[in-house]
């Protein structure tokens, strides 16, 4: 199994939640970030000070998946979270040792996506 | 410059018809103008509240901003439009730059002209806020801006004519204390229109676009209020017992409707809403403007109940139309002022200052109502659509897909309401920053950079 780690522009969430929930990824993690990714800076001015936002907000998804399901949630992610522009953020792909599921004691890829019928997942 | 302009500005001393200025009056005008000036920024955090977070300062200032143009606009001619001397649809240039609007009292009461169209203007620059409700999100400012200011003299002002102003409404009878059809009929029916020819934001029907902090809704709501007792108050345009009748009315209808809007809350979802308090307390309000100072406090009271009742189907209905009326105004605004004026004609009495309604044996007063109504309603919507259609030739009216996704706080106005500061750098002049830095100003490298994604 794998740890699918992306960052992407807060605005793109909605249609990345619904692209992996009609391909039956389940289970994630979301989290507001901040990040840098060689856009454009962000010029904004307060009275007469005037500033560059070098810190963009950022959404970081981080969803375990197991083998065969890889690829898909990959292929999902490039394509719902694209706008073309500088600044769409990266998906990293990570090895991961053990995985348990709290509720249940399960280890690995019973842990993980895809839920089988009969387990459900812990996150819808 | 012709020869009755300089008539005019050689004038000396009170034009005929003038009447003495009553100090009373004058200070309760004064004091009412200032409320109703507040009701503006009040709306705009009434607004601001519903909207998402990257859209506060732009749905704040589509309300702020009227306070400048239309404000300007009303000064240099809507006032003119509305209240000079013309015919029965509008008023003339007469009052145009303000020329002749001096310190006497007249028509309107014992109080200074200028006052008068000070007061006339608070109105005109809230109805005109209250479309942008129906915009938020995606309509960009600058043809925005132009929206309102030519709104405001090309429907507001002729519409405030039809009843003020000595108009065909005014003659035919048709009541409207301060302003049910004028603004709010007005306003509301503009705003489906703005809705309609800018279109739907393009989240809409597919996400959950929910309001980013509903206490700044009731922080709105409750200014809104107040300043209302000068809206409806202040319309007696004298401090005597209408202006109290006025005042206690506008305590109660919105006192019932925000009662009669938690019942239908708890019998809906068994849960009293502040969102919908916050609505109830301006449908609440607005039903009670056309019948303010021509109904007793139990009419007002059953006023603002029954008011409820329609403004609360239609919210729960339309958001599950396609038509993007972001902030309900037409439910709101058009709803609450049709409901209002309507039940002005059922609850109107000789006794406390209105013509005999239906209850009191004059059914005729609903039909000239509903006249009042239908024509304001008619007019605004036509006329709305046309100056949007003439601004679209010259500018888009709505903001790209990728400036709507980023927010328009950004995109139109380069601030953030709710700024971290977090990794915001300093912009200085080159010579100031090389200092900062202790560098040499003509050695080629970005001065300070505190998030240290550069070499150093």
């Amino acid at each position: 199994m794998k740890l699918i780690v992306a960052i992407i522009r807060p605005e793109k969430l909605n249609e990345v939640l619904e692209a992996l929930y009609l391909a039956e990824v389940r289970g994630l993690t979301v989290s507001s970030v901040q990040g840098h990714g060689g856009e454009l800076e962000q010029v904004e001015t307060y009275r007469g000070t005037t500033v560059k936002l070098n810190l963009h907000p950022k959404v970081r998804l981080e969803i375990g998946v197991s083998e065969p399901f890889v690829e898909r949630t990959v292929q999902i992610l490039l394509n719902s979270a694209w706008t073309g522009e500088v600044g769409d953020g990266k998906v990293f792909v990570l090895p991961v040792e053990k995985v348990y599921r709290i509720r249940t004691g399960e280890a690995d890829e019973a842990a993980v996506t895809p839920a089988l019928p009969g387990e459900g997942a812990d996150v819808h | 410059m012709d020869q009755t302009l300089l008539l005019t500005l050689a004038q000396a001393g009170p034009p005929p018809g003038s009447k003495p200025i009553d100090g009373a009056d004058t200070a309760w005008l004064l004091v009412a103008t200032a409320l109703v000036l507040l009701m503006t920024p009040a709306l705009g955090f009434f607004y601001g509240g519903l909207v998402r977070s990257k859209n506060m300062l732009n749905t704040l200032m589509m309300s702020f901003a009227s306070l400048g143009v239309v404000g300007v606009a009303w000064a240099l001619i809507g006032f003119s439009v509305a209240f000079a001397p013309g015919w029965a649809g509008s008023g003339g240039l007469g009052y145009a730059g303000l020329r002749g609007v001096g310190l006497e009292g007249g028509a309107w009461g014992a109080t200074p002209h200028l006052l008068y169209m000070a007061y006339q203007g608070s109105f005109a620059i809230i109805a005109a806020a209250l479309i942008s409700g129906a915009v938020v999100e995606r309509m960009r400012f600058g043809p925005y801006l132009a929206f309102i200011a030519a709104w405001s003299v090309l429907v507001y002002a002729p519409v405030a004519h039809w009843v003020w102003g000595g108009g065909w409404l005014a003659e035919l009878g048709a009541l409207d204390f301060a302003g049910g059809a004028v603004v709010h009929v007005n306003a509301g029916v503009a705003a489906v229109v703005a809705a309609v020819t800018v279109g739907s934001r393009k989240d809409y029907g597919k996400q959950a676009l929910l309001p980013h902090d509903v206490s700044y809704v009731l922080l709105g709501a409750g200014l809104l209020w107040f300043g209302w007792f000068g809206f409806n108050g202040g319309s007696a345009l004298a401090a005597n017992g209408v202006a109290a009748l006025a005042f206690v009315n506008t305590l109660l209808a919105p006192a019932a409707a925000l009662t009669a809007w938690m019942l239908l809350d708890m019998l809906r979802s068994r849960k009293a809403t502040a969102v919908g308090a916050g609505t109830g307390v301006v449908v609440g309000l607005v039903a009670i403007t056309p019948a303010a100072g021509f109904v007793g406090p139990l009419g007002a009271m059953a006023i603002g109940a029954l008011a409820a009742g329609p403004s609360h189907a239609l919210i729960s209905w339309r958001s599950r139309t396609r038509l993007d009326d972001s902030l309900d105004v037409f439910a709101a605004h058009g709803t609450g002022g049709i409901t209002g004026a309507l039940l002005t004609g059922v609850f109107a009495q000789a006794a406390w200052g209105g013509t005999d309604g239906l209850l009191f044996g004059n059914p005729g007063l609903v039909l000239r109502q509903l006249a009042a109504i239908v024509a304001a309603g008619a007019y605004s919507g036509v006329a709305t659509f046309a100056i949007l259609r003439l601004i679209a030739l010259v500018s888009p009216l709505r903001a790209s897909a990728r400036d709507e996704g980023v927010g328009l706080d950004v995109v139109e106005h380069g601030e953030e309401a709710y700024a971290s500061g977090e990794g915001a750098v300093l912009v200085l002049p080159r010579r100031r920053a090389a200092d900062a830095a202790g560098m040499d100003p003509d050695y080629r490298r970005p001065a300070v950079h505190p998030t240290r994604m550069e070499a150093p």
